[in-house]
């Protein structure tokens, strides 16, 4: 007997409707980390200890009453976590602390008050809750939206908010060309970095000769500064075993891996989870829906290499072998995993298929740009005020996203500052760095194309004054030159001849020759590597070259570090003026390289000295200099 | 190493001797072990009838394998590219000193720590972030990373 899905839906709706409040706590990995759980168990505890009725599952069959506490997946606004979510009046609290339950349960649970000390500030107010707050109100959560809402673990709670309707429509509604179709129509491109027409990958594989077919979702999000994928399979898990479900159905695939980091502990067992859930209540497995169509899902956990997030390499890795890309053709639609046609689409990318299904193609195109359609997740992170996850359409510009979103660049000491922006870094080791001139550039395919950068997974890592660019080159070379698997002679051997010059310009041994021999080798990786890691590995350093090659030249010719980053060309002293000998410094040195008694004049041993600049930051004199 | 290799003959077992399965196979291996003994390695391999060389090949491949034994606390100082710029090698030149670890040692001689950096660990929006023994920690400082090594090894005893 297949499962009723609008019964669901309609039990668990009639639940929510008895209760009167409800707290949503973050357990996304970032407000963990903060200690959103003991946050949870102490609001339970003192709403014990006030008599106050809490429930932490919603009962189908029973009256329901009181408050719900729940925990959900990420809500994105990681800077400021814990964060916690008062239902319905929309109050979101920030960096709650255990202590603050009894507050914010005698406040606004017992009563209709807020708290305000606990909401999100800025200089000359305060704001209530998501719908006020700017991080929040100048995006468009489409498929974050329940993602950091319901509660991540509660299948019954997805159904209720309509999920597994969309799976059932393309089992029982659709033919195989149909969804094909739809996908294409809507425009979706994939959104792990290359941006092909999910759409068109499907139909190439519908039109393989079967039986055996398979979906695979790429969950190996190795970009360092991207999160996303993580917090879509932390946060809403059931979306992309849904998107797993139609993309099966679409190309006649009866077998699926998610294969997910091992890194990833939390996502790994939330995903575990969802599937046998999903296979108790029927809508995972055997004859889905009374339509005949059967579906099994394996949860395969990478073992940490960066280059399993290409197609081929990852099926060398769920086939258990080293991770080594093939050339193609043959495409993984025709020749994919043990040989047979396979599709292999994101993570986001597979949650935001059920949404195109339920609301169809062309409302989903009015979204974004007409060559880039829906929305974009975005990880934002380094010097900016408010760091996290976001979602926007397509075609928001970078200044937007700064500045309106993440609240604006910060400088080293966390202050909001006008200049202190240098550049972004999108799209991680393959990307490329945007700067000032292109703050307005709308974000989409093509656009960033042409530009020269890519979207890639969506990291954007903010650089301020005190960033080296040279350095980041340096260590984005380092990552690649360490991911790459070293098929390609020129990948393996390159990227390392290319880190080695990045730090002889670090070091300062570099001579007028360099830069244009790193020019060189940079276009060789490029032409002489087979997959991506290798043909973008040299982004990171043809960018920096394009728009800050003056920092170049300040390290090649004068031997300087203009932020002050690169140790072996900084020297670090002590002003003999200014010191009025108040011993800050020397007691915060790691290294003990600062002499000097109560009251006499410091200096600092160069030789001992590691140029970490905890002394610049301790002393309040500005004695102390780089230099 | 002299002992018979129960687990490893159980985790095989488990996988249904299955050499597709090799990469799971080695994750559970070393979950047993904290690592990888050689003799496992060449014992997996004549039990899933494949060469040797191909389970080392794969071993060596992966990051999160690792061949050598490493220390009771694990340390993962993210190096990602968001922490990297929020100056997480001041993290790690902290714990190098606590611990007395030398240039290229990550474990210390007690095999109480293993000191390891990985590219990124996905808490991006915490940067600079550390793992100790799975527990996460954001917005790092090596002052917080003194005090929490103090309290670690005020626990063990030393």
């Amino acid at each position: 007997m297949p499962i009723d899905l609008d019964k669901v839906a309609s039990q668990v709706q009639n639940a929510f409707k008895q209760i009167k409040k409800r707290i949503i706590i973050c357990a996304g990995t970032g407000c963990v980390a903060n200690g959103s759980l003991k946050v949870y168990d102490e609001m339970l505890k003192v709403a014990k200890e006030l008599n106050i009725d809490v429930l932490i599952e919603l009962k189908k069959e029973e009256e329901n009453k009181g408050t719900l506490i729940s925990k959900s997946g990420c809500q994105g606004f990681c800077q400021m976590g814990p964060l916690v979510s008062i239902l319905p009046a929309d109050i979101l609290y920030t960096k709650v602390k255990p202590e603050d339950a009894k507050e914010i349960l005698e406040k606004s649970i017992v009563n209709d008050e807020v708290v305000e000390r606990l909401c999100y500030k800025t200089n000359d107010k305060f704001y209530k809750g998501h719908a006020e707050i700017p991080f929040y109100s100048k995006q468009k959560r489409y498929v974050l939206k329940n993602c950091g809402f319901i509660a991540a673990e509660d299948i019954e709670e997805y159904i209720s908010i309509g999920g597994y309707a969309s799976a059932r429509k393309a089992c029982l509604e659709m033919t195989d060309e149909q969804i094909c179709k739809e996908l294409l129509d809507s425009g979706l491109r994939g959104r792990g970095g290359a941006g092909f027409p999910t759409g068109r990958k499907w139909d190439l594989t519908r039109v393989q000769p079967g039986p055996k077919k398979y979906v695979i979702c790429n969950g190996d999000e190795g970009d360092p500064g991207a999160f996303m994928d993580r917090s879509v399979l932390e946060g809403n898990p059931h979306s992309v075993i849904e998107g797993m479900i139609i993309a099966a159905k679409a190309i006649g695939a009866d077998e699926g891996y998610v294969y997910v980091r091992t890194e990833y502990h939390l996502a790994v067992e939330r995903m575990k989870n969802a599937i046998k859930k999903a296979e108790e209540i029927g809508v995972l497995g055997d004859n889905l829906f009374g339509s005949g169509f059967n579906f099994k899902l394996h949860v395969m956990e990478g073992a940490g290499a960066f280059v399993c997030g290409e197609e081929t390499a990852l099926i060398a890795s769920v086939e258990g072998k080293r991770g080594m890309p093939k050339p193609k053709p043959p495409f993984p639609a025709q020749h994919g995993l043990y040989g047979k046609p396979t599709v292999i689409n994101n993570v986001e990318t597979l949650s935001t298929v059920p949404l195109i299904i339920r609301d169809g193609a062309e409302a989903y195109k009015k979204i974004g740009v007409p060559t880039s359609t829906g929305t974009k997740t975005f990880a934002i992170t380094g010097y900016v005020k408010n760091t996290g996850l976001i979602e926007v359409p397509f075609g928001t510009t970078l200044r937007e996203i700064l500045f309106d979103i993440a609240g604006g660049v910060t400088d080293d000491k966390g202050n909001v500052s006008e200049d202190a922006f240098k550049a972004v870094q999108i799209g991680g080791p393959s990307g490329a760095c945007l700067t000032r001139e292109h703050l307005d550039l709308p974000l989409d395919f093509d656009s960033l194309r042409k530009a020269g950068a890519m979207v890639g997974s969506g990291g954007l890592v903010v650089m301020n004054k005190t960033t080296c660019m040279v350095n980041t080159a340096k260590f984005f070379m380092q990552f690649t030159q360490n991911e790459s698997c070293g098929k390609c002679v020129l990948c393996r051997e390159g990227t390392k001849q290319m880190l080695m010059m990045l730090e002889d310009i670090t070091d300062g041994r570099a001579t007028e020759e360099t830069i244009p021999l790193l020019e060189q080798l940079a276009n060789a990786v490029r032409m002489g590597s087979l997959c991506a890691l290798g043909k973008t590995a040299p982004n990171p350093v043809l960018s920096t070259l394009k728009y800050f090659r003056d920092e170049y030249d300040a390290h090649v010719k004068e031997k300087r570090c203009p932020s002050g980053t690169c140790s072996k060309l900084v020297r670090i002293y002590i002003d003999q003026d200014k010191c009025i000998g108040c011993t800050a410094c020397a007691r915060k040195c790691p290294v003990g390289a600062i002499k000097g008694a109560v009251k006499q004049k410091h200096s600092i041993d160069p030789n001992a000295c590691v140029k970490c600049g905890v002394c610049l930051q301790t002393c309040k004199f500005g004695a102390v200099k780089r230099g | 190493m002299n002992e018979n290799f129960d687990k490893v003959k159980q985790i095989l077992e488990e996988n249904g001797k299955d050499k597709a399965r090799l990469i799971p196979i080695l994750q559970a291996v070393q979950e047993v072990y904290k690592y990888l003994p050689e003799d496992a390695l060449n014992f997996i391999a004549s039990e899933l009838e494949i060469s040797p060389a191909r389970v080392y090949g794969v071993a060596t491949f992966f990051a999160h394998f690792t061949l050598n034994p490493k220390g009771k606390h694990i340390i993962k100082v993210c190096d990602g590219t968001a922490c990297h710029v929020k100056k997480s090698t001041l993290l790690i030149d902290a714990i190098k000193t606590k611990l007395n670890l030398k240039d290229n040692q990550n474990t210390t001689s007690d095999m109480l720590f293993t000191l390891e950096t990985v590219s990124c660990l996905g808490a991006c929006g915490l940067a600079p972030a550390m793992v100790v023994d799975d527990e996460v920690y954001g917005q790092v400082t090596p002052e917080k990373v003194n005090s929490l090594l103090d309290e670690m090894i005020k626990q063990e005893g030393k």
